[in-house]
């Protein structure tokens, strides 16, 4: 069954590099990076399982916090044109 | 099987990732594929059993590295310029490192082996030894702080150094747009 769930997971994998690659718009990159960490994150806990070892589950959600981070910092860079200091750049910006 | 299995589509898609990272123009979404990248070879080191090596190119690949390039993309253009050179020679000089780095693992022991000089060195003492000399159930945490304590504290000022050294530089950056777009307002009244 988790087999299942791997090859499943594999291939959804492919499907969003393929969103990934071809993207149209900046929006579609960002949603497929976000959903490829999603991915690696099961994935991450799918292998525990599968190999008998379900202790990997606390990694995957470690990673599960950075991909949430790392999906902030990039829509913070969409709205405000800068990462660090927003009020500098919106006085810049005015 | 079913690990190389893993293995062998987790690298398939790795590889296809880098090609599209070179061959794309558009800078965000080669941003965009490098934390794609760094997320894929942090699920093969997890396949290996690195899961520390793994969790920190996770961090700095998919993570910090991300955040950093998009700031970098901020302050310069969004478009990678055309080459003006064939990569023939680039191209030729990777090929005979890669070669010669796959040459290099021929002769290594097989992953896991029991004979490796990993294995067969100083770990046994390390792990026989570290529970009542150190009294760190974690052997790795013992090795890096204890018996390598001061080698630690040395990279530990080196990063310090770099990120102070890198807070320094932005910081000046702010200053000095902040104090020219004031000078343009100045022109600006001055003018109306």
């Amino acid at each position: 069954m988790f087999l299942v769930a791997a090859v499943s997971l594999l291939v959804s994998m492919v499907i969003v590099l393929a969103r990934l690659f071809a993207g149209p718009t900046l929006y579609d990159r960002v949603l497929a990076v976000n959903s490829f960490g999603t991915l690696t994150v099961l994935f991450i806990g799918v292998l525990g399982f599968l190999t008998g070892r379900p202790d990997f589950l606390d990694i995957a959600l470690l990673y599960a916090l950075i991909n949430f981070v790392g999906t902030i910092a990039i829509l913070k860079f969409f709205r405000y044109r800068a990462i660090g200091d927003v009020s500098a750049s919106r006085e810049l910006g005015q | 099987m079913i690990e190389t299995a893993i293995n062998f589509a987790l690298f398939t898609m790795l590889v296809v990732t880098a090609i599209a990272a070179a061959r794309i123009r558009h800078l965000f979404a080669v941003v965009m594929l490098s934390g794609a990248f760094s997320l894929l070879s942090a699920l093969l080191l997890v396949t290996l059993d690195a899961v520390d090596v793994a969790f920190t190119e996770a961090a700095v690949g998919a993570g910090i590295s991300t955040v950093l390039m998009l700031g970098t993309l901020a302050l310069t253009s969004r478009r990678e310029k055309i080459p003006s050179h064939r990569p023939t020679i680039p191209l030729i000089v990777v090929l005979v490192t890669g070669a010669a780095i796959i040459y290099g693992t021929l002769d290594m022991p097989n992953f896991g082996s029991a004979n490796s000089p990993a294995q067969t060195g100083v770990a046994a003492e390390y792990i026989e030894r570290s529970p009542h000399e150190i009294g760190v159930p974690n052997i790795v945490t013992a090795i890096l702080a204890s018996y390598r304590g001061y080698d630690t504290l040395g990279e530990t000022g080196v990063v310090f150094t770099a990120g102070v050294g890198v807070l320094m530089l932005i910081s000046g950056l702010r200053t000095r747009r902040r104090r020219e777009d004031e000078e343009d307002d100045d022109e600006a009244e001055e003018a109306g």
